[in-house]
């Protein structure tokens, strides 16, 4: 599979999961089952030319979008693309969300149905344009059979096909010729001269619907007879009921039955309020033997003390410890990353039903092959037995896209221990999300490097301590390289700056505490370190910041590309207003480029105050530049969120934050005005829902640090900057 | 004792306890899902609702006082600068994963309702309590100020 080859690096993420970890899902044959809108597929009035399109005589096509929607845009990918490919009109598109089904659906990068990475339009790209171009050709075929000319004689503008003879269709007249249209030769799409929204512009598909409160979450899912459950959770990692009193919970009005489930207590009411008063009624002893009992504050001292010794090698250029040791300058910094929630604004949540033989989930569903085999594993069903209706979802930011599949296992677990046989909706509620793990995981960085008497960086050396969220996964045969987790060193190991002696090196260290992919993964920390490392490298060689990265990075044309557009964007070097400073960072991530320069004054606050932001951004082809913009926009806000606000402390191993009282999140006084730029490109397109997070805390940093003077190791601001 | 709350015009005589905040009888009971869950504090802003024309976070709104109240949700709001605002965020494209945006709609009418030119200082005070994860506030801002010109218009 071609699309696979040229995909490198990051591609790997999950492409192993389906080859070799998940080997299984393979052998399974994954059946469309009870997902009453294929039953359309049998209709003979419907053109369906492929797993991705449906024409209906009422002349609307409806795009089946194998991704999830959570607001980083596929749907408006799906729609952009597929719409080009057919010159169909904006009006007629609809899209969504495809049923879980692996065999159709599957993402080409991991091989199994899911999405992350930043993979979904890049894995997608080649797929969309085919299964347009050929859902255009027998549009075409059928219409020149029905008007007996040449089929190159067929025009197609707005929806509408056109012969000079003055014939025209509609592709709902032609679908159910289309239908019966076999090709004579193989359909080829569009060559870029030919574009008509693709680059350009097309409105999203699914913004109405998210103005009239329309748009249906999981949480907004209503089924008869349904009962809505909230759980009763541990208050420690790793922690399992002993013994629970239900008597005052089952007084609560509306509540049905209470029941025990492997990691809580399960209150089962008529709605969310009734089922949340009744969890906290109850009486629950735990058992926390096996709890994870440590503090954050003692665990990041342990890191610390890790860190002073190198650890398992990532990288290994030249001699870094020699080099050390001859520089002229030598200068040392160890930064310290919390623990971050996502918190995405709907809180996890997902509805389960008995369905024929099987059940049906309705959830925002991220790796929905995991998550069908997951819950056939805890319901004694097979795969197929398990269909799943994606719905949208109100973000997730890696949350939703967890290995052990944890919304919809315990679902199922839910399900399966109930007296009540109906529906069940489970909800958590923002305490439950901020104090439920999946964080972010700790970091302590220790870099060390030399500048040589004439001002050259001559060693790099850095130590990564951490956790893995992979080890144990079934993601660990494909993320794990040479028995090192590769997403804990992503952006550190493989940076592009060119530095005769440079070693990366991690410890990974088992903690209780459960841990996940959080919007851009390692770049989350490792972009931090080295971005303003780098800087503070640069002061001390007496080098221009700038000049330096420019030097470093001679052999990366497109670093330098988005380097020298945001600094041409900015006015980089012109003078800047009183009382304010300028910080840049560029850094790739899912074979993104993006450089940022941020504009800070000193709040009241006494923390940076982000006047503007400049963003550069090379994602290849440009599918849908207005959801770049948005994607750029808002990856640098989640950023800014985590860097200046964002920690989960633990104490005695109970986190101690539980709403966003605590868990502080950028808000719209905070959020600067932000300018996006796109390189222009004719390479295949790659991520944007993540590459806008990691540049934004470094380009922060290093503007403070010429603002104040002051470099901050440790996040978030609201720590670094007291304790500096 | 049944509680009594009109939403959008209809009155909806409810069996829940007077305890029960307005968020969840409008949800569950009444089956209005467009006002979203999203802290349960008063820290988000996605579950804001008018009560007798105000904009109020309705998870720590019990509905015992609101009985008799006019309460308008997303589902509901009209009149121009609602127009004005659903206009400006369609043509904005604002939403990404959406969830927060009946919230964020809700809170932008009622500022436009007493402020029909407000500025950037206005904006930022009077959304600083609706929290969008996507960090949609740049579109947010942008949209105000083009329902501010439509409404003159
Ligand atoms: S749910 Fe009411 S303010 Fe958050
Ligand atoms: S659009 Fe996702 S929380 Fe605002």
């Amino acid at each position: 599979m071609t699309l696979l080859e040229t995909n490198t690096s990051r591609r790997s993420f999950l492409r192993g999961a389906g080859a070799a970890g998940l080997g299984l899902v393979i052998g399974f044959r994954f059946e469309p089952h009870g997902v009453a809108g294929r039953a359309a597929a049998q209709n003979a009035d419907v053109f369906e030319p492929n797993a991705f399109i449906r024409i209906t005589p009422d002349n609307i096509v409806t795009i089946f979008c194998k991704h999830i929607e959570f607001g980083q845009g596929p749907f408006t990918g799906f729609a952009t693309i597929i719409a080009d490919e057919l010159d169909a009109s904006r009006d007629q598109i609809q899209v969504e969300h495809a049923p879980a089904d692996a065999s159709k659906y599957a993402n080409l990068f991991f091989k199994i149905q899911g999405t992350g990475g930043s993979t979904a339009m890049a894995n997608s790209w080649d797929q969309l344009r085919q299964a347009g171009a050929e859902a255009r050709a027998r549009l075409v075929q059928a219409a020149a059979e029905e008007w007996g000319v040449p089929s190159t004689e067929i025009t197609i503008d707005g929806g509408v096909l056109k012969h000079a003879s003055g014939k025209q269709a509609s592709f709902g007249a032609l679908c159910q010729k289309a239908a019966i249209t076999e090709l004579k030769s193989a359909a080829t799409p569009k060559t870029p001269d030919q574009w008509t929204y693709i680059g350009k512009t097309f409105p999203k598909v699914d913004t109405k619907p998210k103005t009239n409160g329309e748009a249906v979450f999981t949480i907004d899912v209503k089924l008869p007879d349904m009962l809505t459950c909230v759980i009763a959770r541990p208050p420690r990692f790793g922690a399992t009921p002993k013994s629970f009193d239900a008597t005052a919970a089952l007084e609560v009005n509306g509540v049905a039955e209470v029941f025990a489930v492997p990691h809580g207590i399960a209150v089962l009411a008529k709605g969310y309020w009734q089922a949340r008063k009744g969890a906290d009624a109850l009486q629950v002893e735990w058992d926390e033997s096996a709890a994870e009992t440590r503090g954050s504050a003692g665990i990041m001292a342990h890191y610390k003390e890790l860190a002073a010794k190198t650890g398992q090698i990532a990288r290994n250029d030249g001699d870094a410890e020699s080099a050390l040791e001859n520089g002229a300058t030598v200068i040392e910094a160890t930064y310290s990353f919390p623990y971050l929630a996502h918190a995405p604004l709907e809180p996890n949540d997902c509805v389960i039903h008995r369905d024929g033989d099987g059940v049906e989930l309705l959830l925002g569903s991220q790796l929905q092959t995991i998550d069908q085999m997951t819950v056939a594993a805890v319901l004694g069903l097979k795969p197929e037995q398990v269909a799943i209706k994606t719905m949208l979802a109100g973000g997730s930011f890696g949350r939703r896209a967890t290995p052990a599949s944890d919304m919809a296992a315990e679902a199922a677990l839910v399900l399966k221990a109930a007296k009540h046989q109906g529906p069940i909706k489970v909800i958590w509620s923002r305490e439950d999300d901020i104090k439920g793990g999946f964080y972010r995981p700790l970091f302590v960085h220790k870099l060390r490097g030399a500048v040589d008497g004439e001002g050259n960086i001559v060693s790099w050396d850095q130590v990564i301590v951490g956790q893995s969220f992979v080890f144990g996964s079934p993601f660990e045969q494909t993320l794990v390289k040479h028995g090192i987790d590769e997403l804990m060193v992503e952006g550190a190991s493989n940076m592009e700056y060119t530095i005769p002696n440079l070693r990366v090196s991690v410890h990974r260290e088992e903690v209780g505490v459960p841990t996940l992919w959080w919007r851009s993964v390692g770049h989350t920390h490792t972009a931090y370190a080295v971005e303003t490392f780098l800087d503070e490298l640069a002061a001390a060689a007496g080098a221009d910041e700038l000049e330096l990265r420019r030097k470093l990075l001679a052999n990366s044309p497109r670093h330098l590309g988005v380097l020298n557009l945001v600094v041409e964007k900015a006015g980089w070097g012109s003078p800047v207003a009183d009382g304010r400073a300028r910080g840049i960072a560029v850094h790739k991530s899912f074979n993104t480029f993006v450089a940022q320069i941020a504009e800070i004054s000193k709040g009241e606050d006494g923390l940076p105050k982000l006047e503007k932001v400049w963003c550069a951004v090379d994602c290849g082809q440009p599918i849908n530049p207005d959801v770049i913009v948005a994607q750029i926009q808002g990856g640098v806000g989640y950023g800014l969120s985590g860097v200046l606000y964002g920690a989960i402390d633990l104490e005695d191993g109970r986190v101690v934050q539980s709403n966003f009282d605590e868990y502080r999140a950028l808000r719209i006084d905070e959020m600067p005005e932000i300018e996006v730029h796109i390189v222009p490109s004719t390479e295949k397109p790659t991520g944007i829902g993540e590459p806008g997070v990691p540049p934004i805390g470094p380009a922060v940093a290093n503007a403070w640090a010429k603002l104040t003077g002051q470099r901050v190791k440790e996040l978030p601001f609201t720590r670094g900057v007291g304790n500096a | 004792m049944p509680v009594s709350l009109t939403v959008n015009g209809k009155t909806h005589s409810l069996d829940l306890d007077d305890d029960t905040p307005l968020l969840w009888a409008i949800r569950d009971e009444i089956g209005l899902t467009g006002t979203k869950f999203g802290c349960g504090i008063a820290q988000c802003g996605a579950c804001t609702v008018f009560i007798d024309g105000s904009a109020t976070r309705s998870c720590v709104t019990p509905i015992a006082a609101v009985e008799g109240a006019e309460i308008v949700t997303i589902e509901g709001v009209s009149g121009k600068p609602a127009e004005a605002v659903q206009a400006a965020w369609n043509a904005l494209d604002v939403p990404q994963c959406g969830y927060c945006q009946s919230g964020q709609i809700m809170s932008a009418v009622a500022l436009l309702s007493e402020n029909g030119k407000p500025t950037d200082d206005d904006i930022d005070q009077a959304m600083n309590g609706n929290l969008c994860r996507c960090a949609t506030y740049v579109r947010i801002r942008a949209a105000i100020h083009d329902a501010a010109k439509r409404m003159e218009g």
